[in-house]
């Protein structure tokens, strides 16, 4: 696949990781928010290239690790109903809710698909007038203009029995909410090269001066990832804290205007609770009021949903930095990824997952 | 969260007043809305994300980035088997 | 019939008059009576038709001296098919039910002999989509050597049988000194592929709904028995046989370490995948090693017979892409290690339940 395969070639990565190695004087704390670059660092075990100057905090990157709990339970609720048919990306069928995750409502009984894009779900609703598709529209910012576009679209035909859960989450006011936090670890971020292509870059400027640091919008291949770490190593040691775009083949400064009009005019900004963060305010898009016809929560009357999170999980300190995975008391022992108490375990990119996978080799790291 | 592919776009067409594309990611094809980048064209490259192409690929920069990674590191390399072949030698500035 | 043939024709296809006058499978059909005999006759007998089976008893009996003389042995398996659609690129639930059983018994070192074929059948299944899947089991059966000599139908109420399910069982015969298994297995021992991996789940997911896309990928079922004769002849000392099918080559090798009690450590850059295939497995998010294949084998071999053995496979038909994909390992007992392709490390867990697309 061109413009994929380039940035796995194993000689540059060395060459990258060599170089990281030769700058890289003191330790360094670098967070990625980005699931996606998460994933990407695990499967091609990038971080075991880097000097051990240099950690990589996994964090709170990723939709299925921070969807609240109450979601959740909502979106089970609905997968629940007979009229119902829930469709989701399949990312969040094994996230447990309360008590079970949609892989057990489907299991039951409950009408629950997995789809690749949100036009599939408007599709599904054309074709079945009978039925109430739901859309469960999780997602950071890179994810709203597909989910905008649906609602748009079945607002132009009028679709009756088409509605959205929104659970959009913000990156930048999750990079504030993790700099604030106790304990923070925290030097530099990789930025979401996704994100960013929607968004562009001028909001994380701001960031990287109000907390002096490093912000490097960062791609997802091994070179894109090894480069945007080189870049931040640059800047920390001289003692920097600028926005850089390590990933400008993808990534503009004003982003995708078009996609931001769409989502302006659909979504509006609001309080989102983080699952094992809390609260983060104006961290989160819901749906706009011209579009309030199409947002399940309103149209099924779900009653207060009160969520129960396991006491022992300690996702929310994961994802913020503050520990990690093997600090938690519960790792490996009520909590591994056939059990999992929270969702930085069921998820393949969530940071205790990684751990518990890779700490199954004798020494953790450098294998043959 | 940003699963998002590059693809190239074989075919373009309007469905309903919505801008469509029939998009191949290295010999698979599937149907992609690319209404957010009215100014793409056959033949582009673009980063698709949940059936929704995001951003076009700028095949100059990326030929920079890669030129970038080609170079890095060389003049490093150069220098150590210099060093290691004859220890008197100086690094370079 | 060849596989991947287009519309069934009925009516050249087996005696005319009862089905066209019956075209969806009733409950009836599944009740032992004159509806039963009439799917066995037009049916079944005219495709699978063997002097074992037209006895018509309510046993096969089987004469197995000859093959179980000189210390043979007998081996014996049975799986159960479930896949939707029932026809998709390259095969159907026929052919994976014929070339399963036969590969399973195949693993063990066994020439397949017979098979029985159970079929429960949901009421409202149109007779010719019957007819054109026994056809193709027919056409499997033939290609693998094997007769099918029991059988039985029963049909169940719309709504309960996803079209059609179907068991099938096998019998074959080990040859005597043929002894796999993983009490075989030494450290370095090398892990062998037989072909590309991750055809058979992409072609399935290139036609589910939902997720759909289009590709050249179809299944890669096929039956393996002759593959595997070959490999024994060649190479005596073949440790252990693998069949990777649900939950991919992640399940088959971590079963492998798992039961010998070693590490494993893959190359992944070794790890042959077609093109195509990758390509869907990156849009929709999928590991390939954990997608499921039903038409390649994993094999196990001392590390001086490797090439020997990658040799014979290759002149073989199922077995030109085959590669050594690294090697047995006396560290980390029971964990698979995949040498990334940039030089990294990660380790490749047991696969639990099904693998899902992801957007994240």
């Amino acid at each position: 696949m061109k413009h994929l395969v380039e940035y796995r070639d194993a000689d540059t990565a060395r060459r990258l990781a060599a170089e990281i190695s030769r700058i890289a004087t003191r330790p360094w704390a670098i967070m990625e928010v980005c699931g996606g670059q998460t994933h990407s660092i695990i499967r091609h075990g990038i971080d075991q290239l880097l000097p051990a100057e240099v950690e990589l905090i996994h964090g709170p990157g990723c939709p299925v690790c921070v969807t609240p709990l109450e979601m959740i339970d909502k979106a089970l609720a609905i997968a629940r109903r007979p009229e119902a048919i829930l469709c989701s990306f399949g990312d969040m069928l094994r996230v447990p809710g309360s008590r079970e995750d949609l892989l057990a409502v489907k299991a039951a009984g409950g009408d629950v698909r997995i789809v690749y894009s949100p036009l599939d779900a408007v599709k599904l609703a054309r074709a079945t007038p009978g039925r109430e598709v739901v859309f469960l529209a999780i997602g950071f910012e890179t994810t709203a203009p597909a989910n905008a576009m649906a609602v748009q679209i079945a607002a132009r035909e009028r679709l009756a029995n088409f509605s959205l859960l929104v659970s959009h989450v913000l990156v930048p006011p999750a990079i504030r909410a993790i700099m604030s936090s106790p304990g923070n670890r925290v030097n530099a971020f990789l930025a979401a090269g996704h994100v960013s292509s929607v968004m562009g870059t001028w909001q994380y400027p701001p960031l990287a001066e109000e907390f002096r640091v490093p912000i490097v919008v960062t791609g997802f291949e091994p070179l894109d990832l090894l480069e945007g770490i080189r870049r931040t190593v640059i800047q920390l040691e001289a003692g920097r804290h600028e926005l850089e775009n390590a990933y400008p083949r993808v990534v503009t400064e004003r982003g995708n205007e078009a996609a931001q009009a769409v989502i302006a005019e659909v979504f509006t900004a609001t309080d989102r609770a983080w699952r094992g963060i809390g609260v983060i305010p104006e961290s989160g898009w819901r749906l706009a009021d011209a579009y309030a016809a199409f947002d399940a929560e309103q149209r099924f009357d779900l009653g207060s949903v009160t969520a129960e999170e396991s006491p022992l999980c300690k996702s929310g300190e994961v994802l913020k930095g503050v520990i990690k995975p093997n600090q938690c008391p519960a790792f490996g022992r009520e909590c591994t990824p056939r059990m999992p108490l929270g969702a930085t375990m069921v998820s393949s990119e969530g940071a205790c997952a990684a751990y518990y996978h890779a700490g199954r080799t004798a020494h953790g790291t450098r294998l043959a | 969260m940003c699963l998002a592919v590059p693809g190239q776009v074989e075919s373009i067409r309007d469905e309903a007043g919505i801008r469509m594309g029939r998009v191949s990611f290295g010999g698979v094809v599937k149907d992609v809305c690319l209404a957010y980048l009215p100014e793409i064209t056959v033949g582009d490259y673009a980063i698709v994300h949940v059936g929704f192409a995001i951003s076009k690929i700028d095949e100059h920069s990326a030929q920079e980035t890669l030129r970038t990674f080609a170079e890095l590191g060389i003049l490093e390399e150069s220098l150590a088997e210099l060093r290691e072949s004859d220890p008197a030698t100086e690094p370079g500035p | 019939m060849e596989p991947g043939s287009p519309e069934i024709d009925v009516a050249s296809f087996s005696c005319p008059a009862p089905l066209r006058d019956r075209p969806l499978v009733v409950m009836g059909h599944g009740g032992g009576g004159g509806l039963s005999h009439d799917l066995l006759e037009h049916v079944f007998l005219p495709a699978f038709g063997n002097p074992v089976l037209d006895r018509l008893g309510d046993s096969a009996v089987l004469d197995l001296a000859r093959p179980l003389a000189g210390g043979g042995r007998l081996a014996f398996s049975t799986d159960s098919y479930v896949v939707r659609p029932l026809v998709f690129p390259g095969g159907s639930i026929g052919e994976l039910a014929i070339n399963g059983t036969v590969n399973d018994l195949a693993m063990s070192g066994a020439e397949p002999l017979f098979l029985s074929a159970g079929f429960i059948i949901e009421e409202g299944l149109p007779i010719a989509e019957l007819a054109g899947i026994v056809a193709r089991m027919a056409a499997a059966a033939k290609r693998a050597g094997v007769a099918i000599v029991a059988g039985d139908t029963k049909v169940v109420e719309r709504g309960h049988g996803d079209g059609l399910y179907l068991n099938t069982a096998g019998i074959g015969v080990v040859a005597p000194g043929i002894d796999l298994g993983p009490h075989r297995i030494r450290p370095g021992d090398a892990v062998i592929v037989s072909g590309t991996l991750g055809d058979h789940g992409m072609a399935i997911m290139s036609v589910r709904e939902g997720l759909g896309f289009e590709a050249a990928i179809t299944s890669d079922t096929a039956a393996l028995s002759g593959l595997v004769a070959t490999m024994l002849a060649a190479c005596p000392a073949l440790r252990l046989l693998r069949d990777p099918t649900r939950g991919g080559a992640a399940a088959s090798l971590n079963e492998i370490a798992s039961l010998a009690k070693l590490g494993i450590e893959i190359d992944e850059s070794a790890i042959p995948i077609a093109p195509a295939v990758a390509s869907a497995c990156e849009i929709l998010g999928l590991d390939p090693l954990l997608v499921a294949n039903e038409g390649k084998l994993l094999a196990v071999v001392p590390a001086t017979a490797t090439d020997t053995l990658l040799a014979a496979m290759r002149s073989h038909e199922h077995g030109r892409a085959a590669v050594c994909l690294g090697r047995m390992v006396a560290e980390h007992p029971g964990v698979v290690a995949l040498r990334t392709v940039i030089g990294g490390s990660r380790v490749l867990p047991l696969p639990i339940g099904e693998q899902l697309p992801r957007i994240c």
